[in-house]
Parts: structure tokens; C-alpha cells; sequence
């Protein structure tokens, strides 16, 4: 009898969790499933008419749909290797000196608290091209000689080039400060003999540093790619709310485009937009994880 | 044979001087990336409006700085009300949050009962849950209760957190047994102990939690755009999408960045006081990659 009284107390304590968590995401979780696959699914009579994959074919087949997948990719592919290779580069600089780091750390670690959507606003306008004013970065481009580009309206590369930087600088602060404390909890024993032995600085970082932080490196590399898949309000801040008009949209951008705004009413096609992304990121997340039990120092 | 040693070492010296050197250079050119866009912000949100758009080419700094701005950005948009929506949102949120993840962290540390270790299980599985799946359902679950444009509708979905809770539990393990036993001897409930001796014993971890709750909530932005499309309920994000798309006419680029300037204020502010705890708490287990 005792013994159930406190198997009683355990849930009880466990209640709120478990409540919340059921209805805002196990029910839900379950549900996303329903919807993919409910043909003709109406919002406002909450009826459809036949179950099957007509909803996956249909986001397939959609072609601000791929283009979102197209955008998507290449902001990934691009900001992923790019922001983990500076933020390397950042962190062994920081590593190798002793004033001022502290510093320069937490400067680098501003983004991270800061508003995408507020921020953004002000690369916006870095970037942009008006009628009154070229703006700085065409200014800085001119002072080198080259062509001014509006980087918010103008041609696709331009676009995708400022979202991409703007992802860098978001995703930044985040890495450098793992790849910072990573670098420091490498034993300094390994350095002293390596110096001993008078081991050049390259072999020092290739044999030593490098896979003394691998997991690290990977680690950095499975969430940047989480992440980038996911990437939504950067864009928003960065070209409006109307991301398809822009052609920049991603494709978390269209799961909510589908699911509310001018485009909006299909939770359908949501769900079945949302479960594709979800399959394309636990594919590349097992990929990265086979490669790296194969590639990571342990 | 001494000659040589010793510009060997010179050279050493040398080398190892210019290469810091150009370590700082580069860590100063990066610092500086990170610091214009903020540098740019409040630069812009000082120049009058005329001003700033009699600039074809933009100035780098300004030598009559007008705070009209600001005045600008609380009267012709409701800034101060977004700003209050936050707060609210933000503060009940936390709070909610606290209640509901104090006592599962306790259940998960320190209480014995049947299927606590598949309960674990579960909750480490929606770990791996990414919001956009199940947000979808959220928004039709909210929308058929007529939560829209509600407070209640905009805080409760994101109330729980499975990540807190696990990082809250490995904290709570760490207080050792006897300190739990000593206290049962004493008559002391469970519930007594838990707030009496492990909350404050944990609040270090407990403060890093609200820190960072605080922050992903002020910046919370696609489940408020979702919920709202009443302008009384939006909060900062969706407030300065607003203003971008509808405020001070298109072209105001000062009172906007007067704004942006506002709403970024109150986390920085957070920043530069508790900046080791939070940088502390987001390397012990990063949200956003």
C-alpha cells in the first residue's frame, strides 16, 4: 500500500509536464501524421474526403515549394561549412592570445541575445539600394571599384548572398564559444611535449588540436545543419513577410505560409511540407553521425 | 655556434610577435562585424529624418543627433505596447514554466516510482521533436478553443520545455543522498525538501534557466505571428515586422531603427550583466546551432 501511495506521488509531480507536453506536442505529433495523409482536408467544416498521399504530391510537385527546397539547401550547404570553419578560425586566434579575451568573447557573443527580426532589419538597410541612397555596403563596393547591386531586391544571387551572410553572423556567437571552451579543455600536456619534441605548428594542430576537438567540430556540425534547415526569420527580417513574392523563401517559410497568412488555410499541405523537412533532416543527421563514428578521435 | 643560437631565438621572437599581431588584427576586424550593425542601428536612429535621407552617401557619424526619433517610434506606432505584451507574455511564461518544471526534475532526481525510467525515456525522445511538426496542430488546436488573440493562447504551447527539465534534473542529482535522507529523518516532507533545500541550493542552474528562457522569449516570433494578427497582441517581433511593413511609412528609416534600438535594448542590457552566466549556460547544452 506505501509503495503505491509514492508511485502516486511520482506522477503527480510528473502531471503538469506530462499534461502540457501531451496535448502541445504528443498529440500533436500524432496529428501532423493524420493531416499529411486526409485528402481535401477543409479548415472551416473540418471534413475531407479520402485518405492517401495526394498532400505529399501536391507540396512536391509545387514549385514555391521547390524553391524553397532550393534555397534551403544552398543556405546550407554554404553557411554550415563557412560558419564552422571561421568560427575555428576565431577560436584558435582567441586560444592563442591572453589579454583582451575575455573581451573579445563576449563581444562575440552579443548576436546571440540580440532579435533576429530587430537586427535583421538593420542588415536590411545596410544592404538596400533606395532611390535616396545606395546604401553602405554599395558604397564600400564602389570604393573598390566595383558595380552597386541592391542585395533585397535584386538578383538572386545577391538575395541569397546577404541571407547567407546574415545566417553566419546569427549562428556565430554560438560556435565560437563551443569551439573556444572545447580548445581550452584540451590537455596542455600533449602541447608541452609536443614542443619538447619540437613538433612543427602544423603537425601540432593537425595531430594533436584537431582531433582532440573533433567531437566538438562535429558536434557543431549536426546542430548547424539542424539549424539551417530550420532557417525562417532570418529571411523574414531580412526580405518581409511575403517570402515567396521574394523567391526567398525556405522551407520551414512555407510550411507556415501554408498554414496561415494570404497562401494560408491548408494544414494539409503543412503537415505533409513539415514531414518532408523532418525526413530530409534525420536522413543528413544519421549520415553525419555515421561519418562522424568513423572520422571522430575518441 | 652561440652567434647562431641566438638569432635562431630572435627570429623566433620575431615570428612569434607578428603572427600575434596579425591574430589581433584579425580578431579585431571581427569584433568589429559583429559590433557595426548595432554601431549602424543607433547611428541611425539619431539622425533626423531629413538628414538621413539627404545622405545619398550615408555618414558615419552625425553631429546633430535628435532624439525625435524615439518620440517618434512611441507615438506614431504602439511600441510601448508591444513592449508591455512582451514583458507579460514573457514573465508568465517563465514563471508557468518554473512551476511546471521544478517539480518533474524532482520526480526525475529524487523520487522512486513505477515507470519513472520509461517516463524518462519518453521525455528524452520529444527532445528530438522540432517545433515545426507540431506546431501545425497547435496552431488548429488554439484557433478551434478560440485562443487567437488571446494571452492564454500565445503562452500556454510554449510553457514546457523537455531540454530545461533534463538539465534541472541533472542538477538536482547532484545534491547528494544524505542531505535527502537526513531531512527525511527530520520529518520533513518531499515537498518541503524541494523547496527548502534543493531550490536553493540550485539556483545557479535555476537562474541560467530563466536567463535563457527570458531570451528565447523575447525573441519568440513565428508561434506570435501565428497567433496574432490583432496589433494589441503582437510583441516586439511581430511589433517591428509590423512597423517595417505599415509604421512610420515606408521610407522612416530613423524612427524604425529608433525602434529596433528599443526592443534590442532590454536584452543587451541582460547581456552585459549576467554575460558569464549565459554564456556559461549555452555552452552547457546550446539551443539555437
Amino acid at each position: 500500500m506505501k509503495m503505491k501511495k509514492n508511485d502516486l506521488k511520482g506522477w503527480l509531480y510528473l502531471l503538469p509536464a506530462i499534461l502540457f507536453l501531451g496535448v502541445f506536442m504528443v498529440y500533436p505529433l500524432i496529428d501532423v501524421l493524420v493531416y499529411s495523409f486526409e485528402e481535401g482536408y477543409n479548415s472551416a467544416s473540418q471534413t475531407y474526403h479520402g485518405i492517401g498521399l495526394y498532400n505529399y504530391a501536391y507540396v512536391l510537385h509545387d514549385p514555391y515549394f521547390l524553391q524553397a527546397v532550393r534555397n534551403t539547401f544552398l543556405l546550407v550547404i554554404i553557411t554550415v561549412p563557412v560558419s564552422t570553419g571561421i568560427a575555428l578560425l576565431i577560436s584558435l586566434g582567441l586560444n592563442a592570445i591572453k589579454p583582451l579575451r575575455d573581451l573579445f568573447q563576449t563581444i562575440y557573443f552579443l548576436p546571440y541575445v540580440t532579435n533576429t527580426l530587430a537586427v535583421g532589419l538593420v542588415f536590411m538597410i545596410l544592404f538596400k539600394k533606395t532611390a535616396y541612397t545606395d546604401g553602405l555596403v554599395n558604397l564600400m563596393i564602389q570604393w573598390f571599384g566595383g558595380q552597386s547591386v541592391d542585395f533585397i531586391d535584386g538578383p538572386y544571387w545577391a538575395k541569397m548572398f546577404v541571407l547567407c551572410f546574415y545566417t553566419v553572423w546569427v549562428v556565430m556567437p554560438f560556435k565560437i564559444l563551443i569551439l573556444t571552451s572545447a580548445l581550452a579543455s584540451v590537455n596542455p600536456d600533449y602541447y608541452s611535449v609536443a614542443r619538447l619534441d619540437a613538433t612543427p605548428n602544423w603537425r601540432i594542430f593537425t595531430k594533436i588540436t584537431l582531433p582532440m576537438i573533433s567531437p566538438m567540430i562535429f558536434y557543431l556540425v549536426i546542430t548547424g545543419f539542424i539549424g539551417a534547415f530550420k532557417a525562417y526569420s532570418d529571411a523574414v527580417a531580412l526580405f518581409g513577410t511575403d517570402l515567396n513574392a521574394a523567391g526567398m523563401n525556405t522551407i520551414v517559410g512555407y510550411v507556415y505560409d501554408m498554414l496561415y497568412g494570404n497562401s494560408g488555410g491548408y494544414p494539409s499541405f503543412a503537415s505533409a511540407a513539415a514531414l518532408i523537412l523532418f525526413v530530409i533532416v534525420l536522413t543528413i543527421t544519421c549520415v553525419n553521425l555515421l561519418i562522424s563514428k568513423k572520422h571522430v578521435y575518441r | 655556434m652561440n652567434l647562431d643560437f641566438k638569432r635562431v631565438e630572435r627570429n623566433a621572437a620575431v615570428r612569434k610577435r607578428v603572427f600575434t599581431g596579425l591574430d589581433y588584427c584579425f580578431l579585431v576586424l571581427w569584433a568589429i562585424l559583429v559590433l557595426f550593425p548595432f554601431y549602424w542601428m543607433v547611428l541611425s536612429s539619431l539622425k533626423s529624418y531629413s538628414a538621413y535621407n539627404s545622405e545619398y552617401i550615408p555618414q558615419f557619424f552625425t553631429l546633430n543627433p535628435t532624439l525625435s526619433n524615439y518620440v517618434d517610434a512611441f507615438t506614431a506606432v504602439p511600441l510601448a505596447r508591444y513592449f508591455l505584451n512582451t514583458i507579460i507574455y514573457t514573465v508568465v511564461t517563465t514563471g508557468l514554466m518554473m512551476v511546471v518544471i521544478i517539480p518533474a526534475a524532482f520526480a526525475f532526481a529524487r523520487l522512486e516510482f513505477k515507470g519513472k525510467q520509461l517516463a524518462f525515456t519518453i521525455f528524452l525522445s520529444l527532445m528530438m521533436i522540432p517545433n515545426e511538426l507540431v506546431i501545425i496542430t497547435n496552431f488548429v488546436t488554439i484557433t478551434n478553443l478560440h485562443l487567437r488573440n488571446t494571452f492564454t493562447g500565445l503562452i500556454l504551447p510554449s510553457v514546457t520545455s523537455v531540454f530545461y527539465i533534463y538539465l534541472l534534473k541533472e542538477n538536482f542529482e547532484q545534491i547528494p543522498d544524505e542531505l535527502y535522507k537526513a531531512a527525511r529523518v527530520d520529518g520533513t516532507t518531499d515537498f518541503e525538501y524541494l523547496t527548502r533545500v534543493m531550490i536553493p541550493i540550485s539556483k545557479p542552474t535555476l537562474v541560467t534557466i530563466v536567463i535563457l528562457k527570458v531570451i528565447e522569449c523575447w525573441n519568440s516570433y513565428v508561434w506570435p505571428r501565428l497567433i496574432t494578427d490583432n496589433p494589441n497582441y503582437f510583441l516586439v517581433s511581430n511589433g517591428i515586422q509590423e512597423i517595417r511593413e505599415n509604421g512610420f511609412g515606408r521610407e522612416n528609416i530613423p524612427a524604425m531603427m529608433a525602434a529596433v534600438v528599443v526592443i534590442s535594448v532590454p536584452l543587451i542590457i541582460l547581456f552585459l550583466v549576467f554575460h558569464k552566466k549565459i554564456m556559461a549556460g549555452v555552452s552547457r547544452g546550446g539551443l539555437k546551432g
